[in-house]
Order: C-alpha cells, then sequence, then structure tokens
C-alpha cells in the first residue's frame, strides 16, 4: 500500500474520532469549562488562518486582488459567492499579470 | 411545508423529508467536491486516491488541507495531524447531537456519526430544538445524498483534473487559499474571531519566516487557540455557570 493510502486511513480514523469522541468523551462531563469551550470554538479560524497568512506573503498582485475581492464579497454573500468571485478575479488578473 | 400533516409519520415519508432537506447541501458542496478532486489529482493524488479520501474522510476542509500539506510534500503524520485539527470541531457536533440519537441501535448511532457534517448537524439540530423527533430513517435521508454526491463528484472531479492542461492560467494552484479564506470569513461572527485569526496569522508567518514549513500550521494554530483559552471567558461571549 503506498503513503498515500495510509495518510487517508490515518486522517480517516482521526476524523470518525473526532466525530464519535464528543459523543463518548464530552457529554461525561455535566459542564464544558468556559476556558476550554472557548479554545475549540476558536480551533478551526485558527488552522485555517494558517494555510492563508503565509500564502499572501508569498503572493503577487493577481493573487492579492482576487483575495481583496474574495474579503469584500464575503461580507454580504455566502461561501460560494465569495469563492466565485475570488476565482474569477484570479483567472482574469493572472492573464496580464501572469 | 405548512399544508403536509405533521402527526403522519410513515418512515418512507422521513426518509424523503430528509433528502429535501438535503439538496441545498448537495448543491452547495458540489462545485467543492469536483474542486477538491481537480486539485487533489493537481497535487500528486490518483483519481482512485482522491475518490477514497472522499469516501473514508467525508469532510471537505479538512480534505483541502491534507492535499494542500500533500503537495509541500509535508512529512504524513503531520497532515493527518492537521486533518484530525480542522475536524476537530465535530466534538462539539457530537457531544450536541449524541443526546438527540443516544435512543438508536449501536450500529446506526456509529453509522449516524460518521456522517456528521456541519450540515448534518445544523439541520438535525435545528430539527431537535422545533420538538421533533431526530430519528434514525429522516437522519439518513438528510446524509445520504449529501455523501453520495460528495464522492462521486470528487471522482469526476479528480478524472477531469488530468484534463486541464495549464493549471496555472486557471489559477487551480492558488484556489485553496481563496478557498480557506472564505471559510475563515464565514466564522466572523464567533467571539473572539478577530483577535484568533490576528494571533494565528501573526505565529504562522513568523514561523513560516523561521521554523519553515509545516510547523507554520501547528505553531499558528496553537497560538490563536491558546489565545482564545488565556482571555477572560466572558470575552469569548461563554456565560459562565454556577
Amino acid at each position: 500500500m503506498s503513503t498515500t493510502f495510509w495518510i487517508i486511513l490515518a486522517g480517516a480514523i482521526a476524523t470518525y474520532l473526532t466525530r464519535v469522541g464528543g459523543h463518548l468523551v464530552i457529554s461525561r462531563f455535566e459542564n464544558i469549562h468556559p476556558r476550554v469551550e472557548a479554545g475549540l470554538n476558536a480551533v478551526p479560524a485558527a488552522v485555517l488562518t494558517t494555510l492563508v497568512a503565509p500564502a499572501v506573503l508569498g503572493a503577487g498582485p493577481a493573487e492579492w486582488a482576487a483575495l481583496v475581492v474574495t474579503a469584500l464579497v464575503s461580507l454580504r454573500g455566502g461561501l460560494m459567492s465569495m469563492f466565485l468571485a475570488g476565482a474569477a478575479v484570479l483567472i482574469i488578473a493572472r492573464q496580464f499579470v501572469g | 411545508m405548512v399544508t403536509e400533516a405533521i402527526s403522519e409519520s410513515r418512515t418512507g415519508g422521513d426518509f424523503w423529508d430528509g433528502v429535501r432537506l438535503s439538496m441545498p447541501v448537495v448543491v452547495a458542496s458540489a462545485p467543492f467536491a469536483i474542486l477538491f478532486g481537480a486539485i487533489a489529482v493537481d497535487n500528486g493524488f490518483s483519481v482512485l486516491e482522491a475518490f477514497l479520501m472522499s469516501a473514508l474522510i467525508f469532510g471537505g476542509a479538512s480534505q483541502m488541507v491534507g492535499i494542500e500539506l500533500f503537495g509541500q510534500h509535508v512529512a504524513p503524520w503531520l497532515i493527518v495531524l492537521s486533518i484530525f485539527a480542522v475536524n476537530f470541531r465535530h466534538v462539539l457536533y457530537s457531544a450536541g447531537i449524541g443526546r438527540r440519537i443516544a435512543h438508536w441501535p449501536l450500529l446506526q448511532q456509529a453509522l449516524g456519526y460518521f456522517i456528521l457534517t456541519d450540515p448534518q448537524f445544523a439541520v438535525a439540530e435545528a430539527r431537535a430544538v422545533s420538538g421533533k423527533p431526530v430519528g434514525f430513517v429522516w437522519y439518513l435521508g438528510l446524509g445520504l445524498p449529501v455523501y453520495v454526491f460528495w464522492v462521486i463528484e470528487s471522482g469526476l472531479g479528480a478524472v477531469f483534473g488530468k484534463l486541464i492542461p495549464d493549471t496555472h492560467a486557471l489559477g487551480i494552484d492558488f484556489l485553496l487559499p481563496i478557498y480557506f479564506l472564505g471559510l475563515v470569513l464565514g466564522f466572523r461572527k464567533r467571539p473572539l474571531w478577530l483577535p484568533v485569526v490576528a494571533a494565528s496569522a501573526a505565529a504562522s508567518i513568523i514561523a513560516y519566516k523561521t521554523v519553515g514549513s509545516p510547523w507554520h500550521v501547528s505553531i499558528g494554530a496553537i497560538a490563536g487557540v491558546l489565545l482564545a483559552v488565556i482571555l477572560p471567558p466572558h470575552h469569548s461571549g461563554i456565560v459562565e455557570r454556577p
């Protein structure tokens, strides 16, 4: 079996643990400590930010334009419209700045 | 919806009620499934591997993170850890929905947790809050179409991804940061969002420049989460119960 296969399998087990784990572990406690809950709430935004920030730094004008438009559209639209707007700007901008 | 008799509880009716509610999710996730397949292939996955990842993990954002790090040739255990970190929010859904489905037979519960995605939790929890029962058949009607379409469309995306000649001109290499930015902004209503994002961004950039990839992911994430833990609870909008 390839390394990729093992990554997928381990990732699947890890994911299933998160889906069943809350029920098996957290529901045994009467109260979750507010600080723990605040930390858990912060996890998705914190992880995803680390995948954006360095990419922004290493990018060029076409990519920056796309990210700015994505952010602007997010004020009004949902995930789909902001993604499509950002992607459209990126494709167009790259025709000019490469 | 208003004209339907709510008291009627035929099993088949329950299933199709769930399917109806799944349709917006199926439509909204389709482009991301196709995108996932295309980028997975671009980052070195085979079509079968892209298909398998969708079938076994079934978590959009975490799959995108996985292939992004895979493309950067990050150590396998760190890829798995990152998938775990992105999916960690499910722990909260699981604890929440566990109260609603604890009366199901064990095997049905085990399957129910496998398809517990963000929209699955949101819709099921909304049904429970409105006072309707969350039955297995209804829950399956809600989740199964999303799963089937997600897996098939990932495979299709992977097949078509192989046919795209110039991935740079189509911006495929930078679609993930755009997608991740969209997800980050989607969380902006959460308490402490801005300080957490600022801390994670700063820490990940510094780590990227000093320690180097892939450590910026773990270090940046830890910085944001620690900040949320350290700040006094009343800032995080969580009411301390006596």
